[in-house]
């Protein structure tokens, strides 16, 4: 695995110190013993609290939050006919800040004819496919950024569900294990920075605790929006691991875990992060 | 940098400022694309040519910025000048600068009495760790100025993700 | 057509001093980025903007790719009548946008 270039992932100036100060940590957590301690519920804190004061602000204010320039496409597009079937989300959905609330807090949802769980960009291709007739939506589009990001506003504030139960707890288990599995080429888990030594600085960089409470949101690193997907690839880079195409499996598994490691915590959605 | 004259303010800020007025448009230097980074005189050559020989005075400008950046892709930057804002004495512009991105520049705003307060928000990018300067023309000729220090932890305009 | 914000009191009192916030979609490539090959991305970039009310220009700035992307830019002006304010970002590669807001001024 020594001197395998991880495909398609420019090393940027930051991930090349990130590179340094990880090994530098994982020397250091190497020989603790990583006992898998998950955040009690109650010490559990959005990204949201590790941001400074001025990027706190972006998010707060929905005049100034840019993530809201992809909700008022979303908008537009929820009253678009499309497809062969020349129908738009309003047709069968209705008024979305009426109808829509508290969706986007319990995806990823099980799905019947998958036998699994789906994500939200999954759910909304499988009506753009099954019910208008059209072409699905590319993961990261921009067409596709905008609706969830349309749907996510409107359960903003609003607790994220527990998904556990009997059907999802398989996927939740899977996308546990992905959590706490050492992986790549600094042999490094999700765990042990989220979970062992969140509040604690990487590179000049706080850690925060991994919630997945904002999705999609803007990312001052990618000057746009983006989905958890984006930002799992991203940590899964940053690691030196393989990561995953869009969409796959695996990333849901991990996505169904997130939240539900996260569940009460409130919809920040679009949230703004570094 | 050094100059004959021997001011009584010898601020670092000052002996370049009329350094810089001496040497005129030598100092002037041009950031290559892709190098990454100006230099502070780079970054004087820009203000002289908005102020020619007119001194840089400090005060009455206060330039707002995080002095610790956590990403130096999108800086939210307030800059507000005193001033009555009256047909007779306003704020003609606000321009600003910095010392390290790949150029000098970063927004000039032309305002007038209209205004009503001179002030404004913007989003910018900062390269590095470096120095930005605001700069107010008034309307009897005069530039007043702040600067801030910031520490930038993850640089803009560099690398494509 | 980028997708703009636009936040402007739709009342005011005569002579009262309001803030005006806008934002507007754009990516403001600043061209000094190498991409995966090492070529610079071609800059494109928004150059001007201006605010008029009711035909008079009110607020005018020169943009540089120091800008970020997706610019947010927020300014002042005395409500001085009823009308209409428009806003106008032009910039590389032709780009142009208008944006109009009314505020009622008693």
């Amino acid at each position: 695995m020594t001197g395998r270039r991880v495909a398609a992932s420019p090393c940027r100036v930051s991930c090349r110190v990130l590179s340094r100060a990880f090994v530098l940590a994982a020397l250091v957590i190497a020989n603790s013993f990583t006992s898998g301690a998950e955040i009690p519920l109650a010490q559990r804190q959005s990204g949201y609290e590790f941001m400074t004061r001025e990027t706190r602000a972006m998010q707060d204010d929905d005049t100034t939050n840019p993530g809201m320039l992809w909700v008022l496409d979303g908008e537009a597009l929820w009253s678009r006919k499309a497809g062969e079937a020349g129908k738009s989300c309003a047709d069968c959905h209705g008024d979305a800040p009426a109808n829509m609330k508290g969706v986007a807090a319990r995806y990823p949802a099980f799905n019947a004819a998958r036998n699994r769980p789906i994500n939200l960009e999954q759910r909304v291709n499988l009506c753009r496919t099954e019910q208008q007739k059209a072409a699905p939506l590319a993961f990261e589009s921009k067409d596709m950024l905008a609706l969830t990001a349309f749907i996510g506003r409107q359960s903003r504030g609003m607790p994220i569900a527990d998904p556990m139960n009997d059907r999802t707890r398989p996927f939740i288990e899977a996308g546990r294990d992905m959590f706490f599995r050492r992986q790549g080429q600094i042999n490094l888990s999700c765990a042990q920075c989220h979970d062992d030594n969140w509040g604690g600085k990487l590179a000049g960089v706080p850690i925060p605790q991994g919630h997945a409470t904002g999705y999609p949101l803007y990312r001052l690193e990618w000057q746009a929006m983006g989905s958890l997907q984006r930002r799992l690839r991203n940590c899964l880079t940053g690691m030196r691991a393989e990561s995953f195409p869009l969409g796959a499996d695996d990333y849901v598994d991990l996505e169904i875990f997130l939240m539900w490691r996260a569940r009460g915590m409130p919809v920040e959605t679009p949230a703004v992060r570094p | 940098m050094t100059h004959a004259d021997q001011s009584p303010s010898t601020t670092r800020r000052s002996v370049l400022i009329d350094a810089a007025r001496i040497a005129g448009g030598a100092l002037l230097v041009t950031a290559l694309p892709g190098s990454g980074s100006a230099t502070p005189a780079a970054m004087l050559g820009a203000m002289k040519k908005v102020m020619g020989e007119a001194p840089l005075r400090k005060g009455k400008v206060k330039l707002e910025l995080p002095p610790l950046i956590e990403n130096g892709n999108s800086v939210t930057m307030v800059v507000s000048v005193e001033s009555p804002m009256t047909a007779e004495d306003y704020v003609k512009a606000i321009h600003v600068f910095n010392e390290k991105n790949p150029q000098p520049n970063v927004i000039s705003a032309h305002i007038g009495p209209r205004a009503g307060r001179a002030a404004m928000t913007a989003r910018i990018r900062l390269a590095d760790s470096q120095k930005v300067i605001a700069v107010a023309e008034m309307s009897d000729g005069s530039f007043w100025s702040d600067e801030t220090e910031v520490i930038v932890t993850l640089a803009a305009c560099l690398e494509v993700l | 057509m980028a997708r703009a914000l636009i936040n402007v009191p739709p009342k005011a009192k005569r002579g009262e001093v309001i803030e005006i916030k806008t934002l507007i979609s754009h990516e403001i490539e600043s061209g000094f980025r190498p991409d995966s090959v090492g070529k610079l991305v071609p800059r494109d970039i928004i150059t001007l903007f201006v605010a008029t009310y009711n035909g008079q220009e009110i607020f005018r700035a020169d943009l540089h790719p120091a800008i970020a992307a997706n610019p947010f830019i927020s300014f002042f002006t005395v409500a001085t009548e009823s009308g209409k304010i428009e806003f106008k970002w032009t910039g590389d590669n032709g780009f142009s946008q208008t944006e109009t807001a009314a505020i009622t001024v008693e």
